[in-house]
C-alpha cells in the first residue's frame, strides 16, 4: 500500500501540489465528497443488512444470544431445502460449464465461419439477462403439459413426456429452465481463457508427435481448468441465489431454500425471525464459500496468463 | 485432423443452437395460439389493451430510470476519484461491488425488510414514496458490479489522468473537468452500464414484491398464475426489450472513444 501511496503522490506532483498544501487540503475535502455516496451505499445497503441479520441469526426472541436458530437449521424440511438448492445449483452449473465450454472451443477452434463466433456472443449476452420470470414462462410454452416440444413428441412419435416421468415442475425441470443462462454466462466468462490457449502450442505440440488426445490432455485442459473451475463456481452462486425463475414455475411446490426463506419473509412462514435469518446466513456462507473458490483460483489464473 | 474436429464443432454449435432456439420458437407459437384453430396476435392484443400492463411497466421503466441517475452518481464520481487520486481505495471498491453477487438479493432485502421497517430510525417502508426509494437503493446496488465495471473499463480506455491535467491546466474547475471533459469521454461506457441496469431492472420480481410494488415482475407472476397466453407473449416482448438493451450496448461500443495512454 505504501508504494501506491507514493506513487500517487509522485504523479500529483506536476499539478496541484505545487501551489501549496491550502491548495491541497481544498482539493481534499470535494475527493472524500465524491467517494462519500458510495461508501454510505456500501454501507447502508450491503453491509449493514448483512451484519443485521448475521446478529439476529444468534438472537432469540428475548433478545438474548442463542445458538438455537443456527441448531433450528437442522429440522428436516430446512435440511432438504438446503439439498436440494445444492443439487439443482451444483448439476446446473456443472452441465452448465460442460456444455457451454464446449459450444466454446466449437465457436473459437472449431473452424466454423467467422460470423457464427460474435453472433453467439451477442446471444449469450441476451440470454445470460433473460433470466426470471419470463423464461419460466418460455419454458412452460416449451416443455408444459401443452407445451410445443410436449405436443410434437406425443402427435409425431407417440412419446408422451410426462407419462415416462418427466415434470417441468421438477428438479429436472428447473435444471434444464436454469442451463438457459447458465450457459451463456459460461460462454462469456470462458471466452477469453480459451482465447488464451495460443494456436502455436497445437503447432508444436503436433511437431513433437502428440496426438489430439495428448493435446488436450497434457496442455489444454491444465491451462483451461481453473478458469472454468473458477466459472463453475461463479455458475453455482448464480443459481443458488435465484429465484424468480423457480417461483413463476413451480410456485412454492418445489422446496428449495430460496422459496423457503421467500415464504418466511412473506408471512413468517417458520414462525421465527431468528430462523429466517439464520436461513438466509446459511445462504450468505454457501455462496460466498463458492465465491472463495472463484477468487482463489481466479487469483491463480492471472498469474498464469502473465 | 480437419474433419472430425469440424463435425464435431459443427455438431456440438447445431444441438447448442437447437437448446436455444427452440424455446423462442416455442412461445411465440404459442403465443399466437390464443384464437382457436388459427394463428393470431390475439395474446399481444389481450395484453396490450391490459391497464395494468401499462402501469406496471410505467413504473418499472421510471424506476429504472431513477436507478440509472442514482447508480451513476454513486458510481462515477467514486470510480473517477479512486482512480486519479485515492487508489488505496481501489481494493475496497472492487471488494463492495463484488458484494452483490455474493449476497443474494433476496436476502438483502429481507435485511431491508427487518431494518427499515416503519418502527425503525429510517423508516423507508412507511410510505409508498420511501418504499420507492428503497426499491430503486435495492436495484441501484443489484446493478453495483454492472455499472461500476462498465465505468471502470470505461476510464481505463482513456486516459483520464492526462485529460484532468490538461484541463488542470486551462484552469478548470473540478465539477468543470467532470462535466466537460471526463463525462463526454466515458458517456457511451455509462450507456452501457445503464441499458445492462435497465435489462436487470425492468422484469426483476423478488425484490419488487416482497417490497410490495406494483411493478412489471410481480404483474407478470400475476399474469403467469391466471392466464393460458399472454405470459407466452409477454415472454416475447421481455425477450425483445433484453434483446434491444444488450443490441443497444453493442452498438454503442463502436462508438466508444479509445484513446491510448500516453505517457511520454
Amino acid at each position: 500500500m505504501s508504494s501506491k501511496d507514493m506513487a500517487s503522490t509522485r504523479t500529483n506532483k506536476g499539478g496541484p501540489e505545487r501551489s501549496g498544501p491550502s491548495r491541497l487540503a481544498r482539493l481534499f475535502q470535494p475527493e472524500m465528497l465524491a467517494v462519500l455516496p458510495f461508501i454510505i451505499f456500501a454501507v447502508m445497503f450491503l453491509m449493514l443488512p448483512t451484519i443485521y441479520l448475521a446478529t439476529t441469526a444468534f438472537t432469540d426472541r428475548q433478545g438474548n444470544f442463542t445458538f438455537d436458530n443456527i441448531i433450528g437449521l437442522g429440522a428436516p424440511q430446512i435440511v432438504s431445502a438446503y439439498d436440494v438448492s445444492i443439487r439443482i445449483s451444483l448439476t446446473s452449473a456443472a452441465i452448465g460449464a460442460v456444455l457451454g465450454l464446449a459450444i466454446t472451443l466449437a465457436i473459437i477452434r472449431g473452424r466454423l465461419p467467422e460470423g457464427l463466433r460474435s453472433a453467439v456472443m451477442t446471444f449469450s449476452g441476451v440470454a445470460s439477462n433473460f433470466a426470471g420470470v419470463p423464461l419460466a414462462f418460455a419454458f412452460i410454452a416449451t416443455l408444459g403439459r401443452l407445451g410445443l416440444i410436449t405436443i410434437v413428441l406425443k402427435t409425431l412419435f407417440g412419446f408422451d413426456i410426462y407419462r415416462a416421468g418427466f415434470n417441468l415442475f421438477s428438479f429436472w425441470g428447473l435444471t434444464i429452465t436454469y442451463l438457459y443462462f447458465q450457459i451463456p454466462l459460461m460462454i462469456l466468462i470462458i471466452a477469453p481463457a480459451v482465447d488464451g490457449l495460443k494456436k502455436e502450442w497445437n503447432e508444436a505440440a503436433q511437431m513433437l508427435g502428440a496426438s489430439r488426445w495428448q493435446f488436450w490432455r497434457y496442455i489444454g485442459m491444465p491451462v483451461l481448468w481453473p478458469s472454468v473451475l473458477g466459472t463453475l463456481s461463479l455458475l453455482f452462486a448464480n443459481s443458488f441465489g435465484a429465484i424468480a425463475t423457480a417461483w413463476a414455475l413451480t410456485g412454492s411446490n418445489l422446496n428449495i431454500v430460496t422459496v423457503l426463506l421467500y415464504n418466511q419473509i412473506r408471512g413468517d412462514a417458520l414462525q421465527n425471525p431468528g430462523l429466517g435469518a439464520a436461513l438466509a446466513i446459511g445462504m450468505v456462507l454457501i455462496t460466498s464459500f463458492a465465491n472463495v473458490i472463484y477468487l482463489v483460483v481466479n487469483a491463480r489464473t492471472e498469474r498464469w496468463r502473465r | 485432423m480437419t474433419r472430425p474436429n469440424r463435425f464435431w464443432a459443427w455438431l456440438v454449435f447445431i444441438v447448442g443452437a437447437a437448446y436455444f432456439i427452440v424455446p423462442l420458437v416455442a412461445t411465440f407459437e404459442f403465443s399466437l395460439r390464443m384464437r382457436r384453430g388459427v394463428h393470431s396476435f390475439d395474446a399481444y392484443a389481450s395484453v396490450f389493451a391490459d391497464p395494468r400492463f401499462h402501469e406496471t411497466f410505467g413504473y418499472s421503466v421510471m424506476i429504472g430510470v431513477f436507478t440509472i441517475i442514482l447508480g451513476i452518481v454513486v458510481v462515477v464520481p467514486a470510480v473517477y476519484y479512486v482512480r486519479l487520486r485515492l487508489p488505496w481505495l481501489k481494493p475496497f471498491m472492487e471488494f463492495v461491488t463484488l458484494l452483490p453477487l455474493i449476497i443474494p438479493a433476496l436476502v438483502l432485502v429481507y435485511g431491508y425488510i427487518r431494518l427499515y421497517n416503519s418502527s425503525s430510525l429510517i423508516p423507508f417502508t412507511s410510505s409508498a414514496i420511501g418504499t420507492d426509494i428503497l426499491l430503486t437503493c435495492a436495484y441501484v446496488t443489484l446493478a453495483l458490479p454492472y455499472m461500476y465495471r462498465a465505468v471502470d473499463t470505461g476510464m481505463r480506455t482513456i486516459d483520464i489522468r492526462t485529460l484532468t491535467q490538461a484541463a488542470q491546466l486551462m484552469d478548470a474547475s473540478t465539477l468543470t473537468i467532470i462535466a466537460r471533459a471526463v463525462f463526454p469521454n466515458i458517456i457511451v461506457a455509462i450507456l452501457s452500464g445503464a441499458f445492462l441496469t435497465f435489462a436487470i431492472v425492468i422484469g426483476e420480481f423478488t425484490i419488487a414484491s416482497l417490497l410490495n410494488r406494483p411493478a412489471f415482475g410481480p404483474y407478470l407472476v400475476g399474469i403467469g398464475t391466471n392466464r393460458a397466453y399472454e405470459p407466452a407473449a409477454l415472454a416475447i416482448i421481455a425477450f425483445i426489450i433484453t434483446w434491444g438493451a444488450m443490441g443497444m450496448i453493442q452498438l454503442l461500443a463502436r462508438f466508444a472513444p479509445r484513446t491510448a495512454a500516453r505517457t511520454d
